[in-house]
């Protein structure tokens, strides 16, 4: 639909019903671009009085005029000529009304290529008709748009099988096609309240039902209509209220959310997840400032809420109220359905912004489990969910949030998606898994070392820096321990605390149980990471050099690290590793003395956004470590600049 | 409580939620105060989300043609609502683009006013009044809306925004527009206007079977026959006209395109 268009006399032309006691409904109508969506609009708008007979007249004589015949969806046509003309207010929601709801119908663009317009469209509405052509049936896009009906929590569906005058009426086609799309849908999770045939040209099962479907009994589109609900906040649920901010005005500390389920009053014992920090509610603050003995004791969902607590506890943006008995859960770990709409597929180790409610974190994409096309209804294999697909995925944050299980609480189990600054994706949170090996807290990972003797702002006055991990990944022969080699002599004449780590080393002590299975092969690199996040802790540069070629992998051990964790691919083209063959090990792989070797007979995967690539074939070993250099500096790493120290390693 | 009264309320809940979404990810924002009623109630629900506060300059971008009462009402109401209130001026007339129709090029002169304020505070945010229903190109606006360097508005490439997560990262240099009050009706101002007791300025009301619906410079800003002259009158008014509210601005209807033109260049 291109015409939206709008016309503020139609309220004055529907039934008196007064206002105030008007339900306000906002609708989407979605499907196939072709299935007759501006007909239908034309069409409701006619038959809940929003068109004057006089002007359909004039419409019908201009099309027999133009020896056309008369069409439904020139009413949207001529609204947007009188908008052109500055006659009817225009935006992109066209408002009418049924006997006891004002509906407002958002512009959700059919299009493919509108599909981020589609669902910001659609996520504002209350409801949603899935559009069907009777003689083309359920297309590709009908279940794209149903399965993103699903994705953003449209629970009101109604199914109009439109065109049925050109099947005739009947009866077996409208079946087949109400059991296809039923199915589909309840697959999904999604009811819908009607499967409703109609003839939007010719008028039947729009307003009145038609003479031509006697063997159907259920809602015209207006009875849908008027079933429809506004989506309302949800105070049945557990109370959900994620923190917006702190804020110090006047001697109060006021903890500013807006809450999203459930209710609270004042004298509630409350708890505040991650943290887990508990209080209990004090005031609740407003203004205009009630006279004496007015004030608000309770509020309800969907309530914009000023509270102040009863002692001084430290809570910030990002963390979500609730009551002790019901709390979210406290996780970095989440198995998503998403829909994805960036041109950059997501796939293993895929870097992004998680939001979920007001908070906000790094992540990585640690597993792809499934790939949908929802047009095809087709799961397939797949390491990468494209632009316009669906999957599943499960993303490791770098901080725990608070979170909930989409079933359990759609608004507090639902996340959207950032990549390189724009949102890109959104999906639910279908569980919240605890993050095996990744303790809740990082707290619980440090306890001992960091109870050490020399502080941390000591180990910067003698060291000059902080600690940080930096990850050497590439193929073998491309040059990842020469490169950390120097860079270790570099660090270390400038007087700081370096440690290298070599994949090689390791193995052959901590890790010589560890073999090159996949599973081995995992294990090694979180052995890494957890030694490498040990000695950051005590304030080292620590330099890790291992081949890691596996994506999830490497997601996991920047989960492992946290902070000041920076993964750099040192690349080089295969045929030149394999020329410099430093170990003889491609020699042997070749001859099939080695198995699994990565980038003869196991695959290597890229990093997909590292913080440094450093191409060996183009920069030689000097430069390579100055740009290192200059990335932990320009990352804040180094504290007192040490004077400069000649490159004398001499590797 | 009545259903409209429930809507209101939501409607402020809405609001108040994206005024605190701003402020907590914006490091330098400032409202627009335009002195019209939408920026009105935009004050309003500031001050509701922030408890009595405006933790952030408020600015007038004049053109220094604006109605007599208009001044009155901005100097009285700085004072008493507590704001810290930036005037800031418009390059003359001269400095705009000649090949626009005269009162669009007349109301470019806000748009470079605006840009040369931003320049000067180095705001990366600035809060305005519009609405959907105002107007087509307003429509199609997300609720934060990122500008380019020149301020311009680039309507086909908007990243989506759903479940109130909004964009709110912007390359250097470029601002953040932000929109309290998008999903707001025309009729909701005046209701909730109404019912929060908020001042407005009283050309808004009947005066010789004439009001303005939609104030802006005298020179380019024209009222409509109207006998409404209290609040009440106006939302009966609202309920059976098919005049639009911006019928009395002139730059909307030079040409087809001259709003549009005004919008992508940076205007409100």
């Amino acid at each position: 639909m291109s015409a939206t268009v709008t016309s503020a006399n139609f309220a004055s032309l529907a039934a008196p019903v007064a206002a105030a006691d008007r339900q306000l409904v906002r609708i989407v109508i979605v499907g196939h671009v072709d299935h007759g969506k501006s007909t239908l609009i034309g069409r409701l708008l006619h038959e809940t009085g929003g068109i004057t007979s006089q002007k359909l007249e004039q419409l019908k004589e201009i099309s027999a005029r133009r020896g056309m015949p008369f069409e439904w969806s020139f009413l949207l046509d001529s609204l947007q000529a009188e908008r052109d003309q500055g006659i009817t207010i225009d935006t992109s929601q066209i408002r009418f009304q049924t006997p006891s709801r004002d509906i407002i119908l958002i512009d959700a663009p059919g299009h493919a290529e509108f599909l981020r317009n589609m669902i910001t469209g659609a996520a504002q509405a209350d409801a949603a008709f899935l559009l069907i052509d009777a003689a083309e049936g359920v297309r590709d896009q009908t279940r794209r748009h149903g399965y993103l009906l699903h994705l953003l929590g449209v629970k009101q569906v109604a199914v109009v099988v439109n065109k049925m005058d050109r099947v005739g009426f009947e009866e077996a086609t409208f079946r087949a096609i109400e059991t296809e799309i039923s199915a589909y849908l309840a697959g999904l999770g999604v009811r819908a309240s009607a499967v409703i045939p109609i003839s939007a040209r010719e008028g039947d099962g729009v307003s009145a039902h038609g003479t031509r479907t006697p063997w159907y009994d259920g809602p015209t589109v207006l009875e849908a209509l008027d079933r429809f609900e506004p989506a309302r906040a949800a105070g049945d649920l557990a109370l959900r209220m994620p923190v917006q901010a702190v804020y110090k005005f006047d001697d109060r500390r006021i903890v500013a959310g807006r809450i999203e389920t459930g209710s609270l009053k004042v004298g509630d014992e409350v708890v505040f997840q991650p943290s887990g920090k508990s209080a209990v509610v004090k005031t609740i603050e407003s203004w205009p400032v009630p006279p004496a003995g007015q004030e608000l004791t309770a509020l309800d969902a969907g309530a914009a809420a000023g509270l102040t607590l009863d002692r001084e506890i430290f809570v910030e943006r990002g963390e979500i109220l609730s009551t002790p008995a019901a709390r979210p859960h406290a996780t970095r770990r989440l198995r998503v359905r998403l829909f994805w709409l960036a041109e950059e597929a997501l796939e293993v180790g895929t870097s992004l912004i998680v939001r979920l409610a007001t908070s906000e974190s790094r992540a990585t994409v640690a597993v792809v489990h499934e790939v949908v096309d929802p047009g095809h209804l087709s799961t397939f294999e797949s390491r990468r969910i494209g632009r316009n697909q669906v999957g599943e995925v499960e993303l490791l944050l770098s901080r725990p949030i608070a979170a909930d299980p989409h079933g359990l609480n759609p608004r507090t189990g639902r996340v959207a998606l950032e990549l390189g600054g724009r949102i890109a994706g959104g999906g639910l949170v279908i569980s919240v898994l605890d993050a095996e090996a990744v303790p809740a807290t990082p707290a619980a990972r440090h306890i001992t070392p960091v109870a050490s003797a020399v502080t941390f702002e000591e180990r910067v006055g003698r060291f000059g820096h902080d600690g940080a991990v930096v990850w050497l990944t590439g193929l073998s022969g491309s040059g990842k321990s020469t490169i950390a080699r120097a860079l270790e002599r570099r660090l270390f004449n400038r007087g700081g605390l370096v440690t290298l780590l070599d994949g090689d080393t390791l193995r052959a002590g901590l890790n010589s149980d560890l073999g090159f299975s996949d599973a081995d092969r995992a294990e090694n690199n979180r052995r890494l990471a957890e030694v490498a996040s040990l000695l950051r802790g005590l304030g080292h540069v620590v330099l890790v050099a291992a081949v890691s070629p596996a994506a999830a992998a490497r997601a996991r051990v920047r989960t492992i690290v946290g902070e000041s964790f920076f993964e750099v691919h040192v690349s080089a083209p295969l045929e030149l590793c394999e020329a410099r063959d430093p170990k003889g090990l491609y020699a042997k792989a070749r001859a099939g003395e080695i198995r699994g070797f990565t980038g003869i007979d196991a695959p290597y995967e890229a990093p997909t956004a590292p913080e440094l690539v450093i191409e060996t074939d183009k920069l030689d070993q000097s430069a390579a470590v100055d740009r290192i250099e200059a990335m932990l500096a320009g990352a804040g790493v180094f504290h007192q600049p040490g004077e400069p120290v000649a490159d004398d390693a001499g590797i | 409580m009545s259903t409209a009264d429930d809507r209101l309320d939501e409607l402020e809940a809405q609001s108040i939620y994206i005024f605190r979404e701003a402020f907590a990810r914006m490091k330098r924002m400032a409202l627009l105060w335009s002195l019209g009623k939408d920026s009105n109630v935009m004050i309003w629900l500031a001050r509701k989300a922030f408890l009595g506060h405006v933790p952030f300059p408020v600015m007038h971008v004049d053109t220094g043609k604006k109605f007599r009462e208009m001044y009155d009402f901005r100097d009285h109401y700085a004072g008493a609502w507590g704001l810290d209130l930036r005037v800031e001026p418009c390059p003359p007339l001269e400095q705009m683009d000649p090949t626009l129709p005269p009162a669009t090029r007349s109301a470019a002169r806000k748009t470079e006013g605006l840009k040369m304020a931003l320049e000067k505070f180095g705001f990366d945010a600035v809060v305005a009044g519009i609405r959907r229903d105002e107007e087509a190109t307003r429509a199609k606006e997300r609720v934060f809306s990122p500008r380019g360097l020149e301020g311009d508005w680039n309507v086909r490439e908007q990243p989506p925004e759903f479940w109130d997560h909004f964009n709110a990262t912007l390359p250097a240099g470029a601002h953040l527009r932000v929109h309290p009050i998008l999903h707001w009706t025309e009729l909701d101002i005046w209701a909730y206007t109404q019912r929060e007791k908020i001042p407005v300025i009283p050309l808004y009301f009947s005066k010789a079977g004439k009001r303005y619906r939609s104030l802006g410079d005298q020179d380019i800003t024209f009222p409509v026959a109207s006998e409404a002259a209290t609040i009440e009158d106006i939302l009966i008014e609202l309920a059976t006209t098919k005049v639009p509210e911006r019928s009395g601005r002139a730059m909307d209807h030079e040409s087809e395109d001259s709003f549009e033109r005004l919008r992508v260049a940076g205007y409100l």
